[in-house]
């Protein structure tokens, strides 16, 4: 019997994947393959992609387009929150034209910028930055407003400079809320970065579906679909194991809810 | 006559708020002595906690002066720096340190030096009981633990004056009987200046040199020293006298 949780969950994920795997490779036994490809095909396109130094670059342009764009959107977003934070009018300004930037869709983002930008890098950096910038900028604005008094109060009364009030009291205190924008905002950015590299692109894994669409290939369709997946696998266990050491503070109950 | 540590002169605060202004604190005067220890005792809402942050330079006074070592406690925000230690209701300890990362909070804020930083603020754990616990996080402590935990880190920052609102009285009888006698054995010995808000007769009377009595908005309705009541049948008188001034005053 197992009893260390990691692996259960591990198993778990594990058990899960492979009963869809299995489900697929019986639909591959009754459909045509250009419709369900047989899963060792797939699985043969997917490591072909992994080891293959010219393929893995587009994934990797893909990646760091994703992170360019995260970035951007995290530091403006973070200015927004402190600006909004700061003044009442400032908020009042600027909260109703974030949340109408929240309200227009990815793919109008991508006819703008094809339409008024020539620079395909700067194209997919301006629609990844503005589709996430509002979410960014409402929840680290969030996290700064569930500060507790109590602890604002309490570090307020030893009289701390500006900055020394940042780095004790604010920065752990919206560490939490950064973290959880990540998570939430990497999901998001994923999906649009392949929808900007399919319309405005020369490289990355969005044109490179846009190529198996063309040639119909349902296999590399998957296997580049599925780099994106382990991508983002990868950084959200990442942004979990860092959250797991930021937060190690936390009391956890041992009766699961 | 030493200069006293605190002056309330006809101080007034007053809440803005839609439904009404709230008067919390109604031409407030009142002196504390170096060394003194003064107990304010006042029914629930009767503006003890105002006047308590009135004094910590949280808030401002919409009328009157407030003088903490000759200076404005609101204004004056770099003069107070390590000047005055604070003992609030709950521990208010920050989740994310360990006790000894709370200890050094305020000497970190201060920019003591991080080798005698450490050594202070071990030094107050040890004395308040805590030795061992340095790299527990709160969540792992008592009740009681944290309580001494924010006073050890009220206390490390050596400051001139302490302020304490009701610090034990979420704590049981016996852990708050300990604390207290820990808490004046360490006023005293350190020759500290201390304002207690307590809603407790019995703490006001045990801690303070001094007990001022509250009335709703805060104002003295009685004020008796403790350090001149000799024998039982005086303190007995005091204890009356401040049952039938608090039996008075109108329910918040």
């Amino acid at each position: 019997m197992i009893s260390n949780p990691r692996i259960v969950r591990a198993l778990q994920a594990a058990a899960s994947t492979l009963v869809i795997a299995g489900l697929w490779q019986v639909g591959s036994l009754f459909f045509p393959h250009y419709l369900f490809p047989p899963v060792p095909d797939i699985v043969t396109r997917t490591l072909g992609i992994l080891f293959s130094w010219p393929l893995l670059a587009e994934v990797l342009v893909t990646a760091l387009r994703i992170f360019a764009g995260l970035l951007g959107a995290f530091v403006l977003g973070c200015a927004m929150a402190v600006a909004i934070g700061r003044s009442a009018r400032i908020e009042s300004y600027v909260t109703p034209v974030l949340v109408f930037l929240q309200g227009i869709p990815a793919l109008s983002w991508v006819v703008i910028a094809i339409i008024w930008f020539h620079g395909i890098e700067f194209r997919i950096f301006f629609i990844m930055v503005l589709t996430t910038l509002p979410a960014f900028t409402f929840q680290i604005l969030d996290a700064f407003r569930s500060m507790s008094k109590d602890l604002f109060e309490m570090t307020m009364s030893f009289r701390p400079r500006r900055w020394t009030l940042f780095r004790v009291l604010i920065v752990p205190t919206i560490v939490p809320g950064i973290l959880t924008a990540w998570k939430v905002n990497l999901g998001n950015a994923a999906r649009v970065v392949v929808v900007a590299e399919l319309v405005g692109a020369t490289g990355g894994v969005g044109y490179e579906l846009l190529r198996q669409q063309q040639l119909f290939d349902m296999a590399g369709a998957i296997a580049w679909t599925l780099q994106l997946v382990l991508f983002v696998l990868v950084v959200q266990q990442s942004i979990t194991a860092i959250e797991s050491w930021a937060l190690r503070y936390r009391a956890v109950s041992e009766r699961a809810m | 006559m030493p200069e006293p540590v605190i002056r309330f002169r006809d101080v007034n605060k007053v809440f803005r708020r839609p439904n009404g202004d709230l008067v919390a604190v109604e031409r407030l005067s009142f002196e504390v002595a170096p060394g003194e220890i003064v107990a304010v005792l006042g029914k629930t809402g009767c503006g003890k906690s105002t006047m308590f942050n009135l004094v910590a330079g949280l808030i401002e006074p919409t009328s009157g002066e407030v003088a903490v070592s000759g200076h404005d406690p609101f204004r004056d925000f770099e003069f107070f720096r390590g000047k005055v230690g604070i003992v609030f209701q709950g521990d208010r300890l920050m989740p994310w340190r360990t006790a000894l990362g709370n200890v050094l909070l305020g000497l970190e804020i201060l920019d003591a030096a991080p080798e005698r930083a450490q050594a202070v603020a071990r030094g107050w754990l040890a004395r308040l009981g805590l030795a061992g616990h340095e790299n527990d996080y709160p969540h792992a402590l008592s009740g009681g633990m944290r309580q001494r935990v924010s006073i050890a880190r009220a206390f490390a920052v050596e400051p001139e004056l302490l302020l304490c609102d009701e610090p034990f009285s979420s704590l049981d009888e016996m852990t708050a009987r300990d604390l207290r006698a820990e808490f004046v054995r360490l006023v005293r010995q350190n020759g500290k200046t201390a304002i207690f808000i307590t809603h407790q007769i019995s703490e006001a009377m045990e801690i303070g040199d001094r007990v001022l009595v509250f009335h709703r908005p805060a104002r003295i309705a009685f004020e008796a020293r403790m350090d001149r009541a000799r024998g039982d049948g005086a303190r007995q008188q005091i204890q009356d006298k401040i049952l039938e001034v608090l039996a008075l005053d109108a329910p918040a």
